[in-house]
């Protein structure tokens, strides 16, 4: 049950797409995003699935990763689409009933809309798959440090982010055997009401908060203890460094982007 | 027929993914009622999975567990109630405790099977004073107690429930030798008092020798024996080679009786060694006046 969540999950592997600089899979993606939101007809998107396709196959992460990316979001694009099926109301009308109109609009609008939401988590995901955690908050906190100029704390962020995501498994365990050992003493988190079995959580979640913030108190200590005092002054054993096929993805991104321009132009929805 | 007993038990972790892994393999055992049994074994030798099976916490992937004659998963309704008769007290036990006072927590496993007032507080004070908790302790908030006065609410938050069968995994896991020799104790004067069947898993040897009668001993995902703790340690050549040690005290007589000397009895525990050599020498000294 709590196994089967796939965000931030991480896919070792050597291919193209791992190896490139996080900060450049960033902007990457950032550019990807871009592209899926000036993208207004399906030659446009096209352009867009043409480009995942290819990182997909470039990063040998299963196809069928994709699938499981989507499947949390399922309720989200069917709430969409059916929002979009009924409220908008351009071009010809295919079906009148009482109240209900559903027009050619909606229904282009709603498959339109489908298919860039999948994209874009699909996209996303991509990213985390082939970036492990630690380089992404890393290329993060590189990304966000010109603006420690303004005194915006870049370091302390990314420590943050790199420590809640290392704890997730271990909670997570953790959870699992405090609900053990409720369930021996006879807890009940399965049966009875919505309120019955939200009162049933009270005795794993005071525990689980106990024991995260006596890991939190255990962690600073240990950081502390070597002399951890922020960001200040501090070097890392893996450097990101830019290599030619850096630029190369970089230069195929913008190419891909000036593409949905000119589709654009000449295939308006 | 025993209360515990176990058909052909088989655990697998994992099955269908690359992580798939045996964690018991085939376990038959019979404990019989009453009977308080040391569950020894290396770190990964699927003790703790086999105790969560005797509860119905995991469901075997293949063979069949019987608590009081009654199969577990036979009938899911049930479950609940065989659950009941079975009071696991996990690793670090203290991590579970939740409520506002140390009286509210204890009564939580008994209230969660249905007794009513009177009887929760007739429980809750006889575990109290079983694990030597003293009566103002009960108003307390559990968070504002010591390390070894937690775990001790925690094993009465269990012990309250009066199972028929107590499992206790690693109950004196990162205790000081002081806590450690306390919380043995209270589960010897509890076996002695109740009756009830007590199973003690740890992976010391020392711990287990002193307080258990019999002793199971897993290693590598099966039982390697289970036998009264003579013969086990009779074994002591091959608990050696799978990473089990006997007790000091227990190595030492041995080796005497290697080099000739006559004791009656097999030892196990310092303070017993201290008072059969202080015999010995009393023996010696009246020997040598005559």
């Amino acid at each position: 049950m709590i196994k089967d969540i796939t965000i931030g999950q991480f896919f070792p592997g050597k291919s193209v797409i791992h190896r490139l600089d996080p900060r450049i899979k960033l902007l990457l993606t950032v550019m990807y995003i871009v592209m899926l939101f000036m993208a207004d007809s399906f030659a446009g998107l096209g352009a867009g699935i043409l480009f995942l396709l290819i990182s997909f196959l470039l990063s040998g992460i299963p196809m069928k990763m994709m699938a499981k990316s989507i499947k949390p979001i399922v309720p989200i694009i069917i709430f969409t689409g059916i929002l979009n099926l009924f409220f908008i109301s351009s071009g010809d009308v295919l079906l009148e009933w009482k109240f209900i109109k559903i027009t050619s609009g909606g229904v282009t609008t709603m498959v339109f809309m489908a298919v860039r939401i999948v994209l874009l988590i699909c996209g996303t995901s991509l990213l985390t798959y082939t970036t492990s955690p630690i380089t992404l908050t890393d290329a993060i906190e590189r990304i966000l440090s010109p603006l420690k100029v303004i005194k915006f704390p870049a370091h302390e962020i990314a420590m943050m982010m790199t420590i809640a995501l290392r704890f997730i498994p271990t909670l997570i365990e953790e959870t699992d055997k405090i609900m053990s050992a409720q369930k021996a003493r006879g807890a009940d988190m399965e049966t009875g009401s919505l309120i019955k079995r939200a009162k049933a959580l009270i005795p794993i979640l005071i525990p689980l908060f106990v024991s995260a913030f006596r890991r939190a108190e255990e962690l600073a200590l240990a950081m502390e203890c070597r002399c951890y005092r922020g960001g200040e002054g501090r070097t890392r054993l893996k450097q990101l460094r830019t290599a030619p096929r850096d630029y190369f993805a970089v230069a195929i991104g913008v190419a891909f982007i000036a593409a949905v321009i000119v589709l654009n132009r000449f295939s308006p929805i | 027929m025993g209360i515990i007993r176990t058909e052909d038990l088989t655990y697998i972790y994992g099955e269908g993914t690359p992580f798939r892994k045996v964690a018991i393999d085939n376990i038959n055992i019979d404990i019989d009622e009453g009977e308080i049994v040391g569950v020894i074994g290396h770190t990964g030798s699927g003790k703790s999975t086999l105790m969560q099976h005797l509860n119905g916490l995991l469901k075997p992937t293949s063979g069949k567990v019987f608590i009081d004659g009654e199969e577990l998963f036979a009938d899911k309704s049930r479950l609940k109630e065989i659950r009941f008769k079975v009071g696991l007290v996990f690793q670090y036990p203290e991590y579970q405790l939740f409520e506002e006072t140390v009286y509210k927590d204890i009564a939580f496993g008994p209230k969660n099977m249905g007794l009513d007032e009177a009887e929760v507080d007739r429980r809750i004070r006889e575990t109290a004073r079983l694990v030597g908790l003293r009566e103002e302790l009960l108003a307390k908030s559990p968070f504002e107690l010591s390390g070894g006065q937690k775990r001790r609410v925690a094993i009465a938050g269990v012990m309250a429930m009066e199972p028929k069968v107590l499992i206790l995994d690693e109950p004196t896991a990162g205790l000081d030798p002081r806590g450690r020799d306390r919380i043995l104790g209270l589960i010897k004067e509890y076996h002695a008092e109740k009756g009830t069947t007590v199973l003690l898993v740890s992976h010391s040897m020392e711990d287990v020798a002193r307080t258990v009668s019999k002793i199971l001993v897993m290693s590598d995902a099966k039982v390697f024996m289970y036998a009264d703790r003579s013969s086990v340690f009779a074994r002591a050549d091959e608990l050696t080679s799978m990473g089990l040690t006997v007790p000091q005290v227990t190595r030492v007589f041995d080796r005497l009786r290697a080099m000739g000397i006559e004791f009656d009895d097999e030892v196990f525990s310092v303070d017993y060694a201290k008072d059969l050599v202080l015999r010995l020498l009393e023996k010696k000294r009246r020997h040598t006046v005559d």
